[in-house]
């Protein structure tokens, strides 16, 4: 082979990969861009709302002063009652689906539902949210059928992320446990569900961080335009964060005076949202580094 | 023979150091493979011999944290020289893996895939040279009529054929081939034998072979690797005999690997 | 009660119980259907898909959804049109180019713009976007199709790329090593062998994005100005179906005419999005079966 410079038909193909290399370049910078555009808007504007007073005290003068604390507890009391109802069935459902199931129509049905529930628009959940939990169970607009509309909303992302979990632990565990003589339940119990149980956690944080941050599925199920007072049991309406954005941003009786109300509730909701997937993220990403199989 | 070195060595290594990382995988290679013969390259697994193949055409580029050290001259020119194009490199020495891996395409456009690339896009043109790639890989007759359908519904030993002719199409100088038949029936793992006797009165071929009898059935020399080093490297039949090395001997004799 | 006679209990309990996603799905279509029905003892169904004029709270009421529909579909597909090269360009760099540490960090801002709520980027392209596309342009409003698109394809990138590198990922590594062996570039490998490889699972991706494009609400309430009128530029303001159901249900007098045509609003979204997800699934049920040899 003699030193040559490069032919001008290589160096086409050379061009050609350039560009195309500059483009999937400028797609990851875009995204981040977009992503630290975003963060850097919000948290500019919304820091300076930020407060201890305002994290902690009711809005005032027709929620134009004020805090937000009703709307932080709100969401937290919805976001809760969601993870309660999602997770058991979540894991529940991951384990027959992993441990259990043999692989046949039935199985395969499941699937389907789960994947079609993950894909349902969040306002139709709302609409069924309406529709079951409001109007025919007569719950009412309350925390209780927000909290399991929200659950309904979030059980694909356990249901997706369990099953992970349990497919990542060896299937020699469970050999030997069995082997053992210990029984299928038991195996499943002290030995898999242990190993799974940060990637059930990692799925289950995700999935609250999801719950936090939904509006539409609360909208006709739960959430109030406001409330004087704080919820004294599970059937009362709450204020919600994200809905709390949406009433003040499009529905308030001075848009524009409240701006800073608006970008300090959204840094809140975004820190709470964000806060909880990095944690997830690393969890998930310690958990890698430290695998012990 | 050591007279006319020059006329028939058309690639050698040179002190040849490898690493994966922090692992030393080839220690102070020097090797010259001739000319329009089989090399066989043998060894237990793990001692080198499918690395230092995968460094005769830059595959081990692909690989995090590999390093080179020393020269691999291809007609006396350093293919590890920072001005050398790897994709030139690969252009001019053929590779056939291990497992059969025809891309996801038809018969012919697997074929056509690198013709295509530099160039060639003669209709033909391209058909003329499915059809002699084809033929010098001995699979035309079984395939002629069906080149549009997936290359995936072929048997192991005509996908691995199919790799052979697809390589040939390039219309390499050397064709280097990592266990090609270690995944394939003893009649498929016959017919490819049969194809690299007739493959080396117009190419160079350098295979790695985890069988040592296939290794002494189709070389004309045979290198012996042990941990990363070369320990003997002879015309095959010194080495299937006589070596000159008792580690050698132990191994082929199967003493141990 | 035996050890065997509790393990089938709790096998079968567990069964019971990972019945619950079916059986939810099974109610949303009962419900959306019991609230949704009444409807067309007021309306045809050929004037409630096609009618062109939503007007539910005049009296005589009309409801007609075809502009409401018009204006899903547009949002979609020029919000496709952002998102697919975006998520599907993203994930090549991921899975096939960046070096490991931007391919982590990459992945956590994939994963971090997925987690972003959906009222957020609302609120971002009502009071950002909106002002500054309304003096760019010299429009009207800034609350329009373009906007909603943008924002939409904010949110459709991650499960587009998220789902397009996975598929990217699984490619077979000997096929980019036969690739590279016959002298092919990096990009010629990337472009002939393990995009067409990776192409089912991109087409699962690009349709769930799509999915998730149509199915957002608090973007489209919130940044697509609300006219439930045919748009005749990119500049106009729509009233996808989403953004519909949300806002008036809240005015909408319990069990009215108008309560439930926006019920049955949500059945043809849900069987919207429930058909793209099925062909999703099939595609990539399909493509588990037979492998990448049909390419």
């Amino acid at each position: 082979m003699t030193r040559q410079t490069v032919s001008g038909a290589m160096k086409r193909r050379y061009l050609k990969q350039h560009l195309f290399f500059g483009a999937v370049r400028l797609s990851a910078i875009i995204l981040t861009l977009a992503l630290g555009g975003i963060l850097f808007y919000i948290l500019v504007n919304g820091i300076q709302v930020i407060s201890w007073e305002f994290l902690t005290s009711p809005p005032t003068d027709s929620m134009t002063k004020g805090g937000i604390m009703p709307a932080i507890l709100g969401t937290l009391y919805l976001t809760l009652g969601a993870i309660t109802v999602a997770l058991p069935l979540g894991v529940v459902a991951a384990i027959y689906l992993t441990e259990y199931a043999k692989q046949g129509k039935i199985v395969r049905a499941i699937r389907v539902g789960v994947n079609c529930l993950a894909g349902v628009p969040s306002v139709v959940f709302g609409l069924f949210g309406l529709g079951f939990f409001v109007v025919f169970l007569k719950f009412g607009s309350s925390i209780l059928a927000g909290a399991l509309t929200l659950g309904i909303v979030i059980l694909p992302t356990i249901i997706g992320a369990s099953e992970e979990a349990l497919k990542g632990v060896p299937q020699t565990f469970r050999e030997a446990s069995l082997a053992l003589g210990v029984s299928k339940w038991l195996t499943i119990w002290k030995i898999v569900l242990p190993n799974a149980l940060p990637g059930i956690l990692t799925g289950s944080i995700l999935g609250i961080g999801r719950a936090a941050g939904e509006t539409a599925p609360i909208m006709f199920t739960a959430a109030a335009f406001f409330t004087a007072k704080l919820p004294g049991s599970i059937f009362d309406e709450v204020m919600a964060l994200p809905y709390h954005v949406y009433v003040l941003a499009t529905a308030g009786t001075h848009i524009e005076q409240t701006r800073p109300i608006q970008y300090g509730t959204v840094l809140v909701l975004v820190a709470l949202v964000l806060g909880i997937d990095l944690i997830a993220i690393v969890i998930r990403s310690y958990m890698r580094r430290n695998k012990r199989w | 023979m050591e007279n006319n070195h020059l006329d028939t060595e058309i690639i050698k290594t040179k002190d040849v150091n490898f690493y994966y990382g922090a692992f030393k995988a080839l220690t102070d290679i020097t090797m010259n493979f001739e000319k329009r013969k089989v090399t066989a390259l043998i060894g237990p697994s793990g001692c080198g011999k499918s690395t230092l193949l995968r460094l005769l055409n830059r595959m081990n580029d692909l690989i995090a944290g590999a390093r080179v050290e020393g020269e691999v001259l291809f007609e006396g020119m350093n293919i590890y020289d920072p001005e050398v194009d790897p994709v030139e490199v690969r252009r001019r020495i053929g590779m056939v893996f291990q497992k059969p891996n025809p891309f996801p395409k038809s018969i012919f456009n697997n074929i056509t895939y690198g013709p295509r690339l530099t160039g060639t896009a003669n209709k033909s043109d391209l058909e003329a040279l499915a059809e002699q790639s084809l033929k010098q890989a001995v699979l035309w007759d079984e395939v002629k009529d069906i080149l549009g359908r997936s290359a995936m519904t072929l048997s192991g030993g005509q996908q691995q054929r199919l790799c052979i002719a697809r390589a040939l199409a390039m219309k390499p100088d050397i064709l280097l081939m990592d266990e090609p038949t270690s995944a394939l029936d003893p009649i498929s793992t016959a017919k490819i034998e049969e194809l690299i006797d007739e493959l080396k009165k117009s190419y160079t071929i350098i295979i790695v072979t985890h069988n040592m009898q296939q290794a002494a059935r189709i070389s004309d020399k045979t290198g012996f690797f042990y941990i990363g080093k070369l320990i003997e490297y002879n015309a095959t039949e010194k080495i299937f005999t006589n070596p000159d090395v008792k580690q050698t001997e132990d191994y082929i004799t199967g003493r141990f690997g | 009660m035996t050890r065997h006679q509790k393990e089938i209990i709790i096998k079968n309990v567990f069964f019971i119980l990972s019945l619950v996603s079916i059986l939810v799905l099974g109610l949303i279509v009962v419900f959306l259907f019991r609230e949704g029905l009444p409807v067309f003892r007021e309306v045809s169904l050929r004037d409630f898909i096609f009618g062109m004029e939503w007007y539910p709270t005049y009296s005589p009421p009309s409801y007609g959804i075809w502009p409401l529909i018009v204006g899903s579909l547009i949002v979609t597909i020029f919000s496709s049109l952002i998102a697919v090269p975006l998520g599907v360009l993203s994930a090549v760099y991921i899975s096939e180019i960046a070096p490991p540490a931007i391919k982590e960090i990459l992945k956590s801002i994939i994963e971090l713009l997925a987690g972003l709520p959906s009222v957020v980027l609302g609120f971002f392209g009502m009071v950002i976007v909106a002002p500054w596309l309304q003096e760019t342009f010299d429009l009207p409003t800034g609350l329009n199709i373009i906007n909603a698109s943008v924002i939409l394809a904010v949110m459709a990138v991650p499960t587009i790329s998220s789902i397009s590198e996975d598929a990217l990922y699984a490619v077979p590594n000997e096929f980019k090593e036969a690739s590279y062996a016959l002298g092919a570039t990096k990009f010629e490998t990337i472009a002939r062998i393990i995009v067409p490889a990776a192409l089912s699972g991109i087409s699962t991706a690009v349709i769930l994005g799509m999915a998730r494009a149509i199915g957002e609400t608090m973007v489209v309430l919130m940044v697509a100005g609300g006219a439930a009128a045919i748009p005749e530029s990119i500049f106009d303001s729509v009233r996808p179906m989403p953004a519909s159901i949300a806002a008036e249900m809240g005015e909408a007098p319990f069990r009215s005419g108008h309560y439930h045509a926006l019920f049955a609003t949500g059945i043809v979204l849900f069987l919207m999005t429930l058909a793209f997800n099925l062909v999703a699934d099939y595609i990539s049920q399909k493509f588990k079966e037979v492998g990448s040899a049909t390419l």
